[in-house]
């Protein structure tokens, strides 16, 4: 498959999750829209990485060229697993303390 | 008297002491102490004064440094004092009658708090302490600080009664308008070192060949608006009948001894310069006489004595400076030096009738007080006949010469000036008339209590009245008796440069005469219409009109200069303060810190709150960022590789 078709689902759910998170007001949804985003630099990184790989591939079968990329995908994931616990830790207390997940009900900082 | 001149520097230094023993001590030294310190040191000065007058004499001038005083790269100015002819005979004045109104000053003041007496001694001490540096000082630097000094005391000594509002606005304009002169002297000064680079007479006097006669021009003007504002010449002269508001030896003081001589002093010091400006030399003549009748005519509707007196000195200033206009320096320091005995004479005297009137000063209240103050009364007499010019008293001398170098000038001169004396004969035979002459007009209360005079103050009377007499034969002119003029020979050296350029032509001694004794003959007439007219007088309360009144009013030239420069100057201040001041300065001030705060509270708008729109921002910042950080040609290329 040709690596554009990769580049515009990334788009597209890159796209999709900004939107998200600009839009809704779902604390749950607003984090479901980050992860989404996450995953298509992570879906993204994987793609590159095997463009590369194969087309180094062609010249020298045994190179480690373009698996970098993903390798950093196991870290993004390590570091989305890492927020969506603190994340969902937040919401858990915000859901207590005020009895909903809007997150437009967090503007206590203003002023 | 042999060195004498070295110790010169002892003269205002004993002044200086008394100032400041009475001044730190007004408050633990009694009343008797004050008086002997004060007159004391005077003495003593007096004693110095004469040796260093026999001294230059003998010996000629002499030059005393005492320290460096400004030592700036090419410009030397030495703390030195200058014993010569001129300073000789103006210390002598000082010290001398100095001396005189500090004794009647001791008497005359008794009533006053002890306090208060030590600082009008202290006071009486820094004035004639800073009139002795003017004269004595060799270069016009030392003769700036001797001036502003005396231009300080007598703003102090006016305002001496400072819980009177009205005498603090009196000493308040004798200083404003001295301060006006000032700046004449001081560009004045600046201009000779820039151009000459030294401020020593000798050296000074010894150059002015460097200076063009535009220089000398202007630096003559500049230095004559300084005499202006000291000696109460018109346009300035308006200080001086307010300074009336200090106690009457103070009025002496300055009248006589002290600060309205200072400009004839620093003219006739640099005299070469303004033998070498004819133009300038135009200007103080004309101004001089001007001031001489001008004054004249305000003083013959006077009806306060010292007012009369002040007005009378006015004119005879400008009688000086008519004198220094037209080349006869020596008749002008002469005119200074009989000036000084009458004038201190007369102040004296009529702080002596004020002390027996218990302060009263209008002469429409006295009459009649020649039976009461017999001494002051004679004293009193004789002053009016010097300041008339009636021969042989003093007055005579000195006037007669001056006008007689002002016809050899210029014929109209002397015409002027003769008229300007005849109004000086009338008026103060007016005054002598309606104080001494005729019946008493004052309170029941103020005829109990007439009385003579102590004999401290009317002993300076008897001194000063014995002067006024017999103080013009230092000036006997040339046709009485050849070389009688002693004055004139012993102040040769200062004017020897100036007496060189100039080119007297004598009058006959025929005509000259017949002009004296026409001037004498019309000035006796009027002081007989005088006294017969003013003997009688009775306070009848009419109001004075027309031309008398405005005469009465000093022909509101107060209200002149309130109306063009006071008022307008007002306004402008008001204008200063209330447009440019709170719209203008408050608004630029104010208004950088409105705009601040106009700007935070916009800013702050942005702080909405909303995690959406932060995140919106955030975004879009992101993409204007990559935007910028790879040029629109990767992105072009990019997302031509993409399609």
């Amino acid at each position: 498959m040709p690596i554009q078709y990769y580049i515009f689902l990334c788009l597209t759910l890159f796209s999709i999750g900004i939107i998200g998170v600009l839009t809704r007001r779902n604390a749950i949804i607003v984090f479901m829209c980050v992860e989404l985003m996450l995953n298509a630099v992570n879906l993204l990184l994987v793609a590159f990485s095997k463009m590369h790989h194969g087309a180094a591939a062609t010249v020298d079968a045994a190179t480690t060229a373009g698996i970098d990329g993903q390798l950093f995908v196991f870290f993004i994931m390590v570091v989305a697993a890492a927020e969506v616990s603190v994340g969902l830790a937040i919401i858990v207390m915000m859901f207590r303390n005020i009895h909903s997940v809007d997150i437009n009900f967090l503007n206590r900082l203003k002023n | 008297m042999q060195d004498m001149s070295k110790l010169v520097y002892l003269v205002p230094l004993f002044p200086l002491l008394g100032f400041l023993i009475n001044g730190l001590g007004r408050k633990s030294l009694s009343k008797s102490l004050i008086s002997i310190v004060g007159s004391g040191v005077m003495l003593i000065a007096f004693f110095i004064s004469i040796g260093v007058f026999f001294d230059v004499k003998a010996n000629g001038a002499t030059v005393v440094e005492l320290f460096p005083f400004i030592h700036a790269d090419t410009i030397q100015i030495p703390f030195a004092f200058q014993a010569d002819q001129l300073s000789a005979v103006f210390l002598l004045i000082i010290t001398g009658i100095g001396f005189l109104i500090h004794l009647y000053s001791a008497a005359y003041m008794h009533e006053e708090d002890t306090q208060h007496y030590g600082r009008y001694f202290a006071y009486l001490n820094l004035f004639v302490f800073s009139m002795l540096l003017l004269v004595l000082g060799s270069n016009y630097v030392i003769m700036f600080i001797g001036w502003e000094g005396v231009g300080l005391c007598s703003y102090l000594l006016i305002g001496y009664w400072f819980k009177n509002t009205q005498y603090n606005y009196a000493a308040k304009k004798a200083f404003v308008m001295n301060r006006i002169g000032d700046l004449g002297f001081l560009l004045a000064v600046f201009w000779i070192l820039y151009k000459i680079g030294t401020v020593t007479y000798t050296d000074v006097f010894a150059n002015v060949a460097q200076l063009s006669s535009f220089d000398i021009t202007a630096i003559t003007m500049l230095l004559f608006v300084g005499a202006m504002g000291k000696s109460a010449q018109i346009p300035l002269y308006t200080w001086l009948p307010d300074a009336m508001a200090g106690p009457t030896p103070v009025s002496a003081l300055i009248h006589a001894a002290t600060m309205v001589t200072a400009g004839i002093y620093m003219i006739a010091r640099s005299n070469i310069l303004y033998t070498l400006a004819p133009a300038t030399q135009t200007v103080v003549a004309v101004v001089g006489l001007a001031t001489a009748i001008f004054a004249a005519t305000i003083a013959l509707k006077q009806n306060d004595i010292k007012k009369v007196l002040a007005y009378s000195t006015v004119s005879q200033l400008g009688y000086m400076f008519l004198g220094l206009g037209v080349g006869a320096y020596t008749g002008a320091v002469f005119h200074v030096m009989t000036h000084a005995f009458f004038k201190a004479l007369l102040f004296l005297g009529a702080g002596s009738v004020i002390h027996a009137m218990h302060h009263e000063q209008d002469i429409r209240k006295m009459g009649g007080l020649k039976k009461a103050l017999p001494i002051t009364h004679m004293t009193f007499l004789l002053g009016c006949l010097a300041i008339a010019g009636i021969p042989p008293f003093s007055g005579f001398f000195s006037k007669d010469e001056i006008l007689m170098a002002a016809y050899n000038s210029n014929p109209l001169y002397y015409y002027l000036g003769l008229g300007g004396a005849l109004m000086t004969s009338f008026y103060m035979f007016r005054l002598y008339a309606m104080t001494f002459l005729g019946s008493f007009r004052g309170t029941h209360e103020q005829q109990h209590h007439l009385h003579e005079s102590p004999s401290a103050m009317t002993l300076p009377l008897i001194v000063l009245a014995l002067l006024s007499v017999i103080g013009g034969f230092v000036g006997i002119p040339e046709v009485f008796a050849s070389n009688a003029h002693s004055l004139e020979h012993f102040l040769a050296p200062v004017f020897a440069e100036s007496a060189k350029l100039a080119h007297p032509h004598h009058l006959e001694a025929s005509q000259e005469y017949l002009m004296m004794g026409i001037s004498t003959a019309l000035i006796i007439g009027i002081i007989v219409w005088a006294v017969n007219r003013f003997k009688k007088y009775t306070d009848e309360g009419q109001e004075n009109s027309g031309l008398a009144r405005v005469l009465e009013n000093k022909w509101y030239i107060d209200e002149l200069y309130d109306a063009v420069i006071v008022k307008p100057l007002h306004h402008f201040s008001a204008f200063l303060k209330n447009v440019v001041e709170k719209s203008g300065i408050d608004g630029l001030v104010n208004g950088a810190g409105k705009l601040v705060g106009y700007g935070s509270r916009q800013l702050r708008l942005l702080q909405s709150g909303q995690v959406g729109s932060y995140i919106l921002v955030m975004v879009m910042a992101m993409v204007v960022f990559v935007l910028i950080w790879f040029n629109d040609h990767t992105i072009m290329n990019f997302l031509k590789k993409l399609f």
